[in-house]
């Protein structure tokens, strides 16, 4: 072994101010002795942890909020010699004393977290201006015939007047009656992830509403305000900061906050394309996959919407099987946000991921189902949403994160009875279906006959025009164009593919739920007039 | 001289040697060593380390074939910074409340039941809340008799962060609780599901993770969820003493500051509850403002938890965070404070909480995040129709403070008998009692072993002030306003047995 011991500093300085730098080499002890024996050994073990350190020490200082003043070097006049290094700084002597600071005044903005800002900087997607630009200047047939007409919003208003007739019939002994604790039945503190009966209610109305073989079982729900906080919470659950799900593209605007704002997960869309009708390969997905990995990115899960939205299709079964395998072979989570399987549409048969999971023997722990009540039963202003799970680590914890998100009480006594009165509940699915279908039917009819094509869809409310005959350029530049004239000429809010990321141009989402039959004509009209205008330019 | 030496520059000062390169040089062996047991165990190559340059490249197996399909594999994991929320719980506060919501105390069905007074709720005024929803409940959601009914008004789609008609009634009922004389705007009101995401919020807005609030000691036990959870954001214990009757001392915040930062902690804030939870005093205005100075002069925020502002059973009068902002001139865009419905109208199942904030960036953050904790708009349209009834809202405040005043009087009072004393307290719905009499050891297990026995023996849940981070052991919260005054008694009688038999065995 070399010597093991520094030299005396004393010493050190005389001899380096005096020599050259072979007395330095001669002095300096081989720190890495064993590391440096091997081949390569010696950049591998000493110069890269080396210059890691080094480049630590001068991030951590930079990040320093409020930097210690240096220490005087002890010698001075040595150390000057050394280029680049600044020593003659004069030394500030810290003036923390109160009377120093003017109380009172300025003392600089107090600062937000950095993920607040985050939240902050997003600006306003086009998704958002649009919402907003309605909510300035809503349409109405009789006050106000050139105001904007909603298109952009998922919100099912064609069988809410049997919510009403419901409610006005049927509030009052749903939440005050039925059960023999009364007032403190909505007053007092409930379990946070919600009144095990309206648990039942929700398990049998799922049942009903995605096919009656399926078989919800209470307690492995959690009930959240909303599918919205149900998404994140199974978010903060089965990813860490820095992680990642896969999600196919063009998926619904929201879901890049639900997963991404507050738990540092990260979304890598699996491009689809109009060749495949926008269904999913999994030679994408594998595609996306082993990119994430390259870059070093874990991924934990799979999110999908089923039936999809915006497209509005929907996950066959074969499809469905091909995803379970694809996550049992990277281990990863799937998530199957299912919230519009109730409002179908079309002929073909909605499969739930439920029953592909319980028709077979299969590894159910990596399977969680989003469900709500906001689209099939026309709700969104009652928040109630449910992660269903079959896996009991995320039931738990799950369970403990809804105290940020819970449903308040006179809502679920409310939702309990309406759900249980199973003659309204069947009544209100049929003809809420057959108004859906009417209207889509009718909207897509309308874009049809100004050549617009729609992509076949079965379930949602809305449907996905192709309108890139009407882009000048076909790029995201064309498609936001279209979409601001849309906005501003014609007065339709509408959403543009890009902000769904899909990877195709031209795309738009229109929202035909919010319309009445009559409102039709007044859409088709102004589209129509947009569509004239590019043509007559082009 | 076939050496070459990899860190000359580092070596030259002194222990540079041992700073510059043996300690990066273990940390990066140390490193090399994780990343190899964090990664999913992969085949090693089976030749010998060295010379692997000619390794037969082996064709990687992911063919779907292989691999059993529809059979077992390894579990999936789900994240690590849930792992440990998934455990259940090893709080006392936690344990008792679901020992107490398991089998809850009846007086006629279950007399052997587990008594709760350890969830700060309000039961005594029920009655005239269930007589104003039931007289009031179809007016308020469906609209008056004749009146133009609009499904859409509770059925769609709401601003998250609030209707405004409840916002302007919740401003006013604010300036009544908490004093004629501040007076709070509407648009710096943010509502919330509940106090408890309101406090998650202004905890993702406020700090990074890593960052951490000072909070005065003894603290409610839900702030630790609240606060840290999902934020990743440190509480700081600052330990306040019965010989202070446990009011803050700004010396021992800035001590507890100044160690922070020695531990290279990023302080962000000052949380406090006023009225403090679980002591039930106040906050004097010369100690909000020397709370102000102290925020201002280190440039952190004030979280001030306001909650109990209505539930008043003292003398003493109230000031509010607000109050001092407002008269005087600091500046405002570090203070938030935190309000809800769930103590002062007693209706906590309504899940309604308030974020008022003068910072505009935290608002605006706030607002976005509240997608995430709405109200449902049944309960709003609800509780605007009845803050707005301001003389139920009148009779309302003055009857129940008399009744908690009534039984906080007949509760301490038993207490006393058997020489149990309480903190000096005005406000809350709980009394913070010195036990340190009843326990064997002076320490946190002679705490746990009473309050186990409390829960065990005698059935009735009470929080430790262990649960509180108390720093004196022997402390206890007892929550009395889910009892009935005849209730009263048969509590301090299961006490009174409890300390009978430690007198005994001692």
């Amino acid at each position: 072994m070399t010597r093991t011991r520094p030299a005396d500093p004393s010493t050190n300085r005389s001899k380096s101010t005096g020599g050259g730098g072979g007395t330095t080499v001669m002095r300096v002890i081989v720190p890495l002795q064993g590391v440096v024996q091997g081949r390569g050994g010696l950049v591998l073990g000493s110069l890269i942890p080396c210059a890691l350190f080094y480049f630590l020490q001068l991030y951590l200082k930079r990040h320093r909020s409020n930097p210690n003043p240096p220490t005087p070097p002890p010698s001075p006049e040595s150390e000057s010699e050394q280029a680049g290094q600044l020593v003659e700084l004069p030394v500030l002597p810290r003036s923390l004393s109160r009377a120093l600071l003017s109380p009172r005044g300025a003392g600089g903005p107090v600062y937000v977290s950095g993920r607040a800002n985050s939240v902050l900087k997003g600006g306003e997607s086009p998704y958002d201006v649009g919402l907003r630009k309605v909510a300035e200047d809503p349409y109405d047939e009789l006050g106000n015939q050139n105001g904007v007409i909603q298109l952009g919003l998922d919100e099912n208003k064609l069988s809410l007047d049997l919510v009403g007739d419901w409610l006005v019939d049927n509030a009052k002994d749903a939440i005050l009656g039925g059960d023999e604790l009364g007032i403190s039945g909505i007053v007092c503190y409930q379990p946070l992830d919600g009144l095990m009966e309206l648990k039942v209610a929700v398990a049998g109305f799922m049942s009903q509403v995605m096919g009656k073989s399926v078989f919800f079982d209470p307690s492995q729900i959690v009930l959240t305000a909303g599918a919205t906080p149900a998404i994140e919470i199974l978010s903060f659950c089965l990813a860490d900061s820095g992680n990642a799900f896969l999600v196919p593209a063009p998926y619904y605007p929201g879901l890049d906050r639900d997963v991404k704002w507050r738990t540092g997960v990260e979304i890598i869309p699996v491009p689809c394309r109009s060749a495949d009708k926008f269904n999913l390969s999994i030679t994408a997905l594998d595609r996306a996959f082993n990119q994430a990995k390259k870059r070093g990115l874990k991924v934990r899960g799979i999110i999908i919407s089923n039936p999809s939205n915006p497209v509005g299709s929907l996950y066959s079964r074969e499809s469905l099987y091909n995803l379970l395998d694809f996550a049992r072979e990277k281990n990863i989570h799937i998530i199957s946000n299912e919230i519009f399987s109730g409002s179908m549409h079309g002929s073909e048969e909605f499969v739930s991921m439920a029953e592909i999971v319980e028709s077979e023997d299969l590894d159910r722990n990596r399977v969680h189902i989003v469900y709500g009540l906001s689209k099939d039963l026309s709700l969104p202003g009652f928040r109630a949403g449910a992660i269903y799970s079959y896996n009991k680590n995320v039931l738990a914890a799950a369970k403990k994160l809804t105290r940020f998100s819970s449903i308040s009480s006179p809502s679920q006594r409310l939702l309990i009875s309406m759900l249980s009165d199973t003659k309204f509940i069947r009544k209100f699915i049929d003809t809420s279906r057959e108004r859906l279908r009417a209207m889509y039917l009718k909207f897509v009819t309308g874009l049809n006959q100004l050549g617009i094509e729609c992509t076949k869809s079965n379930g949602g409310f809305s449907c996905w025009a192709d309108m890139s005959g009407l882009i000048r350029s076909y790029s995201e530049k064309g498609e936001f164009e279209l979409w601001d004239r849309l906005l501003n000429v014609a007065k339709l809010n509408v959403t543009p593919g890009s902000s769904c990321h899909c990877i195709e141009p031209g795309w738009f989402r229109f929202c035909f739920t919010t319309l009445t039959e009559k409102d039709i004509p007044v859409v088709m009209e102004r589209i129509r007039k947009i569509s004239e205008t590019c043509k007559s330019h082009s | 001289m076939r050496l070459i030496v990899p860190l000359q520059g580092v070596v030259q000062g002194r222990g540079g040697l041992i700073l510059g390169s043996l300690i990066p040089c273990a940390l990066y062996y140390c490193l090399q060593l994780y990343l190899k047991r964090r990664r999913p165990s992969k085949p090693d190559p089976p030749s010998p380390s060295q010379s692997s340059s000619n390794l037969a490249e082996l064709p990687r197996t992911l063919s779907r074939s292989s691999l059993s399909t529809r059979g077992s594999m390894g579990r999936v994991r789900i994240s690590s910074r849930v792992s440990w929320v998934a455990k259940p719980n090893d709080s006392p506060y936690y344990i008792g409340l679901d020992r107490a919501s398991e089998d809850p105390y009846d007086r006629v069905d279950n007399p052997d039941g587990v008594i709760q007074l350890g969830l700060s709720e309000n039961r005594l005024c029920l009655d005239l809340i269930e007589k104003w929803v039931s007289a009031n409940l179809m007016e308020s959601i469906v609209g008056t008799e004749g009146g133009h009914f609009s499904i859409s008004g509770i059925a769609a789609y709401q601003p998250f962060d609030g209707m405004t008609e409840l916002k302007v009634a919740m401003a006013s009922f604010m300036s009544q609780i908490m004093g004629r004389s501040v007076s709070f705007d509407p648009s710096q009101i943010v509502l919330t599901s509940g106090a408890t995401p309101a406090v998650e919020i202004l905890s993702f807005c406020l700090a990074d993770h890593g960052n951490a609030f000072l909070v005065p000691t003894p603290y409610y036990p839900g702030f630790d969820r609240d606060m840290r959870w999902r934020t990743g954001v440190e509480l700081i214990p600052v330990h306040c003493r019965s010989t202070d009757n446990f009011t803050l001392n700004i010396t021992v915040l800035d001590q507890a500051y100044s160690q922070a930062r020695k531990r290279g902690v990023k302080v962000q804030g000052v949380l406090i509850s006023n009225p403090s939870n679980p002591v039930g005093n106040l906050l004097s205005r010369e100690m909000l403002c020397s709370l102000l100075d102290f925020a201002q002069e280190k440039n952190i925020h004030i979280i001030s938890d306001e909650i109990f502002a209505g539930s008043m059973y003292g003398s003493e009068e109230f000031v509010s965070m607000a109050e001092i902002v407002d008269s005087e001139d600091f500046e405002k865009s570090r203070v938030h404070i935190i309000y809800g419905l769930s103590k002062d109208l007693s209706i906590p199942g309504f899940r309604v909480g308030v974020l008022y904030s003068y910072n505009e960036s935290v608002l605006a953050a706030a607002k976005k995040l509240t997608r995430f904790s709405p109200i449902s708009s049944l309960t709003q349209r609800l509780i605007i129709s009845m803050l707005s009834d301001t003389r139920f809202i009148q009779e309302y405040l003055q009857i129940n403070k008399k009744r908690v005043k009534d039984l906080y009087d007949l509760f301490v009072a038993g207490l006393q008998q058997l020489g149990i004393n309480c903190a000096k307290s005005s406000a809350g719905l709980y009394c913070w009692a010195d036990m340190s009499g009843l326990i064997r050891s002076y320490g946190e297990k002679g705490e746990l072993e009473l309050w186990d026995k409390l829960l065990n023996t005698a059935k009735i849940n009470v929080t430790p002030g262990s649960a509180c981070h108390c720093i004196e052991p022997g402390w206890f919260r007892c929550c009395f306003t889910t009892l009935t005054p005849e209730d009263v008694p048969v509590v301090i009688d299961r006490i009174r047995k409890v300390t009978e038999t430690i007198k005994s065995s001692s």
